[in-house]
C-alpha cells in the first residue's frame, strides 16, 4: 500500500517535470538564440560600419581631371618674371576660348570655376620645367574643381531641381561637352597621398597629417617603451611589497582608466602653460600620449613577467649571477616579446586617440608637411575630424577615404602584434 | 649648438665614457700583473659605470635646463622692459610678450612692431642665444666630468658592477614613479585651475545650477551673453547619452560573452572573440563619424516617418554608436568572470537535471554577478569619459532633458569647445572646462575604484 503511493507519487513528479520540460526547452532554444543574435548584431554593427565607410570613400581615390589647350603667350610669360606671370590668366583664358559663347560675368565666373585653383600652380610648376615650350600651344591635365568631381562621380544628382544644386544647368552642359570631346578623365588621386591640408577639397591630402602622426608616434615609442619597460621590470623583479609600491601599483591601474581628455587637460597646463612648450607640435602631442599609453604597456609587460617561469630565475641566479643580471640577461630578453605586443597595442591605441590632441592645439589648420618634431602639425585622427566637419560634399569622401587609412594602418599594427604574439608564444 | 645636436654630441661622450672606462680597467688590472681576474666586476661594468655618470647628470642638467629655460627668460625679458610697459596689467602685458615672442620666431605681429618690444625682441634673442650657449657648456662639462671622475677612482677593487646595478635600479624606480607624477600632475593641473574657477562662480552654483551658457558678455551692453555655468543640463546629457549606450551595451555585451563561454565551440569562439574586439580597437573618431554621417540621419529619417520630431543631432545616435563601441569592454569582462566560475557549480546544477540555460540564469550569472557589475561600472565610466562620439554626434545645445531624440551635450564637448578655438585663458569661460575636468576625473575615479573593489573581492571567493 504504501509502495503504491510512493510509485503514484514519484509518477507525478515525472508528470510534472514531462509536462514542463517542452516549456524549458524552448526556453533554451530561446536563451541560445538571443546569444547568438547578440554576437550577430555586433557583427552586422561591424560589417555596416566598414561597408559604409569604404562605400563613401572609395571614390576618393579616383580624381576628375580636365584637358585644356593652354597657349603659353610669350607677352604673359617674359622669361625673367616667371615667378609672378599671370597664370591664372592662362587657364581662364584658355577656358573661354574653349567657350566663345559664354560672355556674360555670371557665366564667366561658373565657367572659370570649373576647374581648381590649383590648376594655375601646376601650370606654373610646368612652365618651369619646360621653359623652350613658351610660345607654343600646349596641351595640359588639370584638376577640376571638386564640384565636377562630385558630378563626375554621381554624388551631385542631376535630376535635383536647378536651384538646390550646387552645379549649375550650363556647368553641367559644359561637363558634357568636356566629356564628348574627351577632355574629361578619372584619374589615381596622387595628390590625397602627397600634398597637406588644404581648403579646396580637390587638392587637399593627408601626408601632411601622416607625418604629423609619424613623429608624434616617434616621440611616443621613444618615451613610452623604455619607461614602461623600466617601470613594470621594478614593480615585478625588484620592488618590495610596501606602501610605496602599493600606491604606485593602484596608481597605474586607475591611470589607464582615466578620460582620455583629461590627459590633454595635463597637457594644456602643465606642458604648454607651465613648461612653455609650443603648441601643435609632435613634441607635445607624443608627450601627452606617452603618459596615456604608460599604463597599458606597463600592465602588458608586467604581464609578459610574470608568464616567465621562476626556473629560469632560480637557475640565473643558482650560476651565481646578480639579481640586475638575472633580470637583464634572461628574464627580459624572454619577456621581450610580449612586451613588444604590449607596446604595439599602445601605440595602436596612441595612433588612434584624437581627444587629448585637440587640447594642445593640433586642430590647427595646417598646409605644410611637418619636418621635425617641433613643426606644428596635426595627426591623421585630428583630420579627419577637421574633415567631418567641412561642409563641401568632396571633404565627405576625403574624410571617409583617410579612414580607411587609419584603419589599414590600425589593422596592420594589429596583425603585427598578432603575427609576434604567435612566433614567440612558448608553453614551458 | 641645438639640442638635438647637443644630445648627439652627448651620445657620442658617452660612447666613449664606455670604452675608456673599460679600458682603464683593463690597463689598471694590467699593471697589478695579475691580469683581468684581479678586477673586482667585468671590464664592461667599469665601461657602464663611467657612461652612466657621464649621461645620467649630463641629462637631468639638459632636461631640468630646457623645462625652466623659457619661463626664466621671459620673466627676465620682462623686467628689462621699460618701467611704463611692465606697469601694464597682466593680461595686456601677457599679449605683449606674445608680439615679443612672435617677432623672435619670425611670426605675424599682432600690432606694429615699437622700439620697445623689438628692443625686447632682441634682449629675448641674446638671452635664449647665451642660454643655450651656457646649456651645451654645462652638458658638456658635467659629462666629460663624469668620466673624468670615474677614471680617477678605478681600481681593482672597485665594486663597479654594484655600482651600477644600484644606480640602474634608481633609474627603475623613477620610471616607475613616472605614474605617480603623472597623477599628482593631473590633479594639481585640474585643480588649480578649477579652483580659479570656482572663486568666480561659487561651488554650489556650479553644481547645482540648473543653465549652462558660458559665454560671457565682452562689452556691458551685450544681449544673451550672461555665462550661466550651472553643471547639471551638462551632467544630464551626460547621464542620458550613458545610460542609452549602456542600454545597447550591456545585453549585447552579456549575452555575447555568455554564448562564447557557455556555448559556443573552440573555432567559433576563436573566430568572433577577435572581431568582437576589433570593435573596442577602431579609433573613436571613426565611430563619430559614422554617428553623424549614417545613424544620425537614420534616426532622423526613421523619426519624420513615425512623425516625431527628431533633432539632427541627438543624443539617441550618440548614445547608440558609443554602445556599440562599449560592447567588447562589457563581453570581455564578463567573459573573464564567467569564465571564472568554478565548473563544479554547474555540474551541481546539471546533475540536478537543470537545462543548460537555467544553469547558466540561476547559478552562474549570480555567482558571477559581482564582477559583471564591475565590469558594467568600469564601461560606464569609459562612457562618461568618451568625447569624440559625442563631439562629433550630439550638439552642443545645453537641454536640460530625458528626451533622447534632443540634441544634449556632455561633459566632454562642453571641454573641447571652451578649450578649441579661439580662448582667453583667465576667464571664467576657458576655467570652466578646467572644473568640468576636474568634475569628470572625480567621478569617473570613484566609479573606477568602485569596480575595481567589487571585481577584487568577487575574486576572492574561489580562491
Amino acid at each position: 500500500m504504501n509502495n503504491l503511493i510512493q510509485n503514484q507519487r514519484t509518477a507525478r513528479t515525472m508528470d510534472i517535470v514531462n509536462q514542463g520540460l517542452a516549456r524549458r526547452y524552448r526556453a533554451e532554444k530561446r536563451f541560445r538564440l538571443y546569444g547568438i543574435v547578440a554576437i550577430i548584431l555586433s557583427m552586422i554593427f561591424l560589417v555596416f560600419l566598414f561597408v559604409s565607410i569604404s562605400a563613401n570613400g572609395y571614390t576618393a581615390f579616383q580624381q576628375t581631371f580636365v584637358q585644356l589647350d593652354i597657349h603659353l603667350d610669350p607677352e604673359i610669360l617674359d622669361a625673367g618674371s616667371l615667378a609672378d606671370a599671370n597664370y591664372q590668366g592662362l587657364v581662364k583664358q584658355s577656358l573661354a576660348d574653349m567657350f566663345p559663347e559664354v560672355t556674360t560675368r555670371r557665366e564667366k565666373r561658373q565657367l572659370y570655376g570649373m576647374v581648381s585653383n590649383g590648376a594655375a600652380y601646376q601650370l606654373q610648376d610646368y612652365v618651369r620645367k619646360n621653359q623652350n615650350q613658351i610660345g607654343s600651344v600646349i596641351q595640359i591635365w588639370v584638376p577640376a574643381d571638386d564640384d565636377v568631381d562630385m558630378v563626375v562621380k554621381g554624388h551631385i544628382r542631376r535630376d535635383v531641381p536647378e536651384a538646390e544644386r550646387r552645379v549649375k544647368d550650363n556647368q553641367l552642359s559644359w561637363i558634357d561637352e568636356f566629356q564628348e570631346q574627351g577632355r574629361l578623365e578619372k584619374r589615381f588621386n596622387t595628390t590625397f597621398f602627397s600634398a597637406g591640408d588644404s581648403r579646396e577639397p580637390e587638392l587637399a591630402g593627408i601626408k601632411g597629417a601622416v607625418s604629423g602622426s609619424f613623429y608624434t608616434l616617434i616621440v611616443t615609442l621613444l618615451l613610452s617603451f623604455p619607461i614602461g619597460v623600466a617601470a613594470a621590470v621594478y614593480l615585478e623583479e625588484f620592488a618590495p611589497k610596501n606602501r610605496w609600491t602599493d600606491i604606485i601599483e593602484v596608481n597605474i591601474n586607475n591611470l589607464a582608466a582615466v578620460p582620455s581628455i583629461v590627459y590633454g587637460l595635463l597637457g594644456l597646463a602643465v606642458f604648454l602653460n607651465f613648461f612653455g612648450l609650443p603648441r601643435s607640435v609632435p613634441l607635445v602631442g607624443g608627450l601627452v600620449l606617452t603618459l596615456m599609453t604608460l599604463p597599458t604597456i606597463i600592465i602588458a609587460s608586467r604581464a609578459a613577467l610574470k608568464s616567465v617561469p621562476p626556473s629560469i630565475r632560480e637557475a640565473a641566479l643558482g650560476v651565481g649571477a646578480s639579481r640586475t643580471q638575472m633580470v637583464m640577461h634572461h628574464v627580459l630578453p624572454l619577456a621581450l616579446p610580449g612586451m613588444l605586443t604590449g607596446t604595439i597595442i599602445g601605440m595602436a591605441q596612441a595612433l588612434g586617440e584624437t581627444a587629448p590632441l585637440l587640447m594642445i592645439g593640433m586642430v590647427a589648420f595646417i598646409v605644410d608637411i611637418p619636418g621635425g618634431f617641433t613643426d606644428p602639425s596635426t595627426v591623421l585622427p585630428v583630420q579627419i575630424f577637421l574633415w567631418a566637419d567641412s561642409p563641401e560634399r568632396a571633404f565627405l569622401e576625403k574624410t571617409s577615404a583617410a579612414i580607411m587609412v587609419l584603419l589599414a594602418f590600425l589593422v596592420t599594427m594589429n596583425a603585427l602584434a598578432v603575427f609576434l604574439r604567435k612566433k614567440f608564444e612558448r608553453r614551458w | 649648438m641645438s639640442s638635438s645636436n647637443l644630445l648627439l654630441v652627448l651620445l657620442m661622450l658617452t660612447t666613449a665614457g664606455y670604452y675608456l672606462g673599460r679600458k682603464k680597467a683593463v690597463t689598471v688590472a694590467q699593471a697589478t700583473g695579475k691580469g683581468q681576474q684581479i678586477l673586482h666586476s667585468r671590464p664592461t661594468y667599469y665601461g657602464a659605470l663611467a657612461a652612466l655618470w657621464c649621461a645620467v647628470p649630463a641629462l637631468a642638467i639638459f632636461i631640468f635646463w630646457q623645462a625652466v629655460g623659457p619661463t626664466v627668460i621671459t620673466q627676465l625679458v620682462v623686467a628689462g622692459l621699460p618701467s611704463d610697459l611692465q606697469a601694464l596689467p597682466s593680461d595686456r602685458l601677457g599679449l605683449l610678450m606674445n608680439d615679443v615672442k612672435n617677432l623672435v620666431h619670425a611670426d605675424i605681429v599682432s600690432g606694429e612692431i615699437s622700439v620697445a618690444i623689438q628692443a625686447a625682441a632682441d634682449h629675448y634673442i641674446r638671452l635664449q642665444t647665451l642660454s643655450h650657449a651656457a646649456l651645451a657648456v654645462l652638458v658638456l662639462v658635467a659629462g666629460i666630468a663624469g668620466i673624468l671622475w670615474i677614471q680617477k677612482r678605478i681600481t681593482p677593487v672597485l665594486r663597479a658592477r654594484n655600482h651600477v646595478e644600484t644606480l640602474v635600479k634608481y633609474l627603475l624606480v623613477a620610471c616607475a614613479s613616472i605614474a605617480i607624477f603623472t597623477t599628482i600632475g593631473i590633479v594639481l593641473s585640474v585643480l588649480y585651475e578649477a579652483i580659479r574657477f570656482f572663486k568666480v562662480i561659487p561651488v554650489h552654483e556650479f553644481l547645482f545650477g540648473l543653465d549652462w551658457s558660458p559665454q560671457m558678455a565682452i562689452r556691458a551692453d551685450q544681449v544673451g551673453s550672461s555665462g550661466a555655468f550651472g553643471a547639471i543640463p551638462v551632467f544630464m546629457g551626460t547621464l542620458l547619452i550613458s545610460a542609452i549606450a549602456m542600454c545597447v551595451a550591456v545585453p549585447i555585451g552579456l549575452m555575447s560573452a555568455i554564448y562564447l563561454s557557455e556555448y559556443a565551440d573552440k573555432r567559433f569562439r576563436a573566430v568572433a572573440k577577435p572581431l568582437l574586439e576589433i570593435l573596442a580597437g577602431i579609433p573613436t573618431v571613426v565611430y563619430g563619424f559614422f554617428a553623424a554621417l549614417v545613424v544620425a540621419p537614420m534616426i532622423r529619417n526613421a523619426g519624420v516617418t513615425l512623425g516625431l520630431d527628431v533633432s539632427s543631432e541627438s543624443a539617441l545616435a550618440a548614445g547608440l554608436v558609443m554602445g556599440i563601441m562599449i560592447i567588447p569592454f562589457v563581453s570581455s569582462l564578463s567573459d573573464d568572470v564567467i569564465n571564472a566560475v568554478p565548473q563544479s557549480l554547474r555540474d551541481g546544477a546539471l546533475g540536478l537535471g537543470s537545462t543548460k540555460s537555467e544553469t547558466i540564469r540561476l547559478v552562474v550569472l549570480p555567482a558571477a554577478l559581482p564582477g559583471i557589475v564591475g565590469g558594467v561600472l568600469l564601461a560606464v565610466s569609459r562612457a562618461i569619459g568618451e568625447t569624440m562620439i559625442v563631439v562629433m554626434a550630439a550638439g552642443l545645445a545645453a537641454n536640460l532633458t530625458v528626451n533622447p531624440l534632443k540634441t544634449v551635450t556632455t561633459v566632454t564637448v562642453q571641454i573641447v569647445t571652451l578649450l578649441v578655438g579661439d580662448q582667453e585663458f583667465d576667464s571664467p569661460k576657458t576655467l570652466a572646462a578646467f572644473a568640468l575636468g576636474l568634475l569628470l576625473f572625480v567621478i569617473t575615479l570613484i566609479l573606477n575604484v568602485i569596480a575595481l573593489v567589487v571585481v577584487r573581492k568577487y575574486r576572492e571567493q574561489y580562491e
